[in-house]
């Protein structure tokens, strides 16, 4: 499968509570949700953002509080791929189940700037920055975290396993 | 080059069914307890109701706890709330909380208390900080609301077997020294993905020289670094602490200890007798400075709680400072007891009466002000001194509101002083 869509960039640490403020969890409405995303760290994001649009941050992207609502209401904003050097872990399991793309790249960090226009076939790893013309490779997922994505999430999985 | 597999390897392999288990592998692990929270669990009930589980595996190994925006703090807050109790009633969910019965409080505070939690355990927990237990010596992790959802059906979920960092602790702790400035402190060092996807595994001589109030802070926020949980290894604090409140526990499981050649990515030293208090500023847990080497900040907040700070140990710092005091004219100390034993433990030790003397807001347990929720929220501007666990951007309220993480000591002496500062600066009361 194949994306385009335009960088969004931001830095290193980007916490759960930044990206949907504990103010807002008193629903899991993801519609209601994604209104907030980002708020507390770009409240200018919601204006901006166009369905298809990928998020490029630094590391240790998702820190913080375990809230599924934070990769539910990225992905109800229209974001379609984070991309980062490194996630917090269960910032990382949450994204799978909830069918988040995201992917690790350290050089893609380093080099993409917001605004960028970039590709990313997802059954290669290839992110391509048409904008600068440079080509990164992302890290592939490990074995068992693709047959949770090709069984379209855990919860699927869960039912297979279940005989449901 | 040694073989042997670390204490938290050895939790996953013998949950696993399996002799060894390796570092990167993914395995499936039995569970012995689940816990959700009124933020985590709606969520799950949803997918486990969408997805036609039926009924969950067993209805004595999960944990409902509505402790985040409970007492009720809106009306969407009660929906969320009512949506737990009445799937609890449901499924006849033995440990379900309800708001002021007996043995309820924060989430990280009861299961411990109530005896939940035991040595050699593996447990998930859809909130970030159950790496709690860890104190215990039991794994245990956050997870989102999908992986409660489908753990709930199934009592198993997959992890990847992590590697570990060892925390080789030696020396004896300095007065107004807790286990929250051992465990920011290391925050500070290695910053807040230096354990990312991995074991904290805390070992040594000093390890003796921890409470179990102390080890339950440090293991508390190992999520802060990144890592994956904490762990300290069981001895006769523990032991005790478990027999107490553990009906029938005996003795430690006789497989639960890391192998003498167990394989390390890295070891650290830390001598507790170096450790200063430290004071955590905005706006990362790792971004710490020691009392004393910064001027002075005039704060508007105080808050004494929380999974982290909330226990009866904490009460009775908070009350040795305050005792015969006052809080500072226009600052605000919100003071919240981590669970209804704690709560009622600390009226019957006059530690309340202490707290209201010194003009401290008395709060029910609750997690509300932690994240910005309710009962203490900050508005724009204003600076709090908090012995919670973070104090990322917007946290406890406005965006532009800064939150300084500190011990238990600090934070009361903060109170009084009405900026950043230490017991010892505190005239004679």
């Amino acid at each position: 499968m194949k994306i385009t869509g335009r960088a969004i960039k931001y830095g290193a640490n980007v916490d759960t509570d930044v990206i949907i403020p504990a103010r807002y969890l008193n629903t899991s409405d993801k519609n209601e949700l994604a209104k907030h995303c980002m708020e507390d760290l770009d409240p200018d994001f919601v204006n901006r953002v166009k369905p298809g649009d990928i998020i490029v941050a630094g590391p240790n992207f998702g820190c913080g509080s375990s809230r599924e609502h934070a990769p539910v209401a990225i992905k109800a904003s229209g974001i379609a791929c984070v991309i980062a050097p490194s996630f917090a872990r269960i910032f990382y399991r949450n994204s799978i189940n909830t069918g988040l793309a995201i992917l690790e790249c350290e050089e893609a960090y380093k080099d993409i700037c917001d605004g960028d226009e970039l590709e990313i076939d997802f059954s290669s790893g290839i992110i391509t920055d048409h904008t600068a013309h440079v080509v990164f490779r992302a890290n592939a997922f490990p074995e068992f975290i693709a047959e949770i994505i090709e069984a379209d999430g855990l919860v699927e999985y869960t039912r297979k396993k279940l005989g449901k | 080059m040694g073989i042997g597999m670390t204490m938290t390897q050895k939790i996953l392999a013998k949950h696993a069914g399996r002799e060894m288990i390796r570092e990167g592998e993914l395995i499936e692990a039995k569970l012995d307890l689940l816990l959700g929270n009124d933020i985590t669990t709606p969520p799950a009930i949803d997918c486990f109701r969408d997805s036609a589980f039926g009924s969950v595996f067993d209805k004595d190994k999960i944990v409902l706890v509505p402790d985040h925006f409970a007492p009720n703090k809106d009306i969407k807050s009660a929906e969320q709330c009512r949506k737990m109790r009445e799937f609890a009633r449901e499924q006849n969910i033995t440990h379900y909380f309800e708001q002021g019965q007996a043995g309820m409080g924060v989430e990280h505070v009861i299961i411990p208390e109530n005896g939940l939690a035991r040595p050699g355990d593996c447990i998930i927990g859809a909130d970030s900080h159950t790496c709690t237990y860890g104190a215990l010596g039991a794994f245990s992790t956050g997870v989102g609301s999908t992986d409660l959802a489908c753990a709930m059906a199934t009592g198993t979920t997959w992890f990847r077997v992590p590697g570990a960092i060892k925390v080789i602790l030696t020396g004896n702790l300095n007065p107004y020294v807790s286990g929250k400035d051992v465990i920011l402190s290391l925050i500070g060092k290695i910053g807040v993905d230096g354990a990312l996807y991995r074991s904290l595994e805390f070992c040594g001589e000093g390890v003796a020289e921890l409470t179990m109030a102390d080890r339950l802070t440090i293991c508390n926020m190992a999520i802060e670094c990144g890592a994956k949980n904490g762990i300290f290894p069981v001895d006769a604090t523990t032991l005790e602490y478990v027999r107490e409140r553990v009906p029938g526990y005996a003795d430690q499981p006789e497989w639960l200890f890391p192998d003498e050649d167990a394989v390390y990515e890295s070891i650290l030293e830390m001598d507790l007798s170096s450790i200063r208090p430290v004071v955590s500023f905005p706006h990362l847990p790792s971004n710490t400075k020691e009392l004393g080497t910064f001027g002075k900040i005039r704060i508007d907040q105080v808050v004494v709680g929380s999974c982290t700070n909330g226990r009866i140990e904490d009460m009775r710092k908070a009350a040795a400072i305050l005792r015969g005091r006052k809080v500072a004219d226009g600052l605000r100390a919100i003071i919240l007891p981590g669970s209804q034993k704690v709560y009622k433990q600390a009226l019957e030790e006059g530690l309340l009466a202490v707290f209201v003397d010194a003009g401290c807001v008395v709060s029910a347990p609750t997690c509300g002000p932690c994240l910005g929720g309710y009962m203490g929220v900050l508005a724009k501007g204003e600076k709090c001194v908090s012995t919670t666990n973070r104090n990322f951007v917007g946290r406890m309220g406005h965006k532009e509101s800064e939150v300084y993480l500190a011990g238990v000591e600090v934070a009361a002496a903060s109170a009084v002083l009405g900026y950043i500062g230490s017991p010892d600066e505190l005239s004679e009361a």
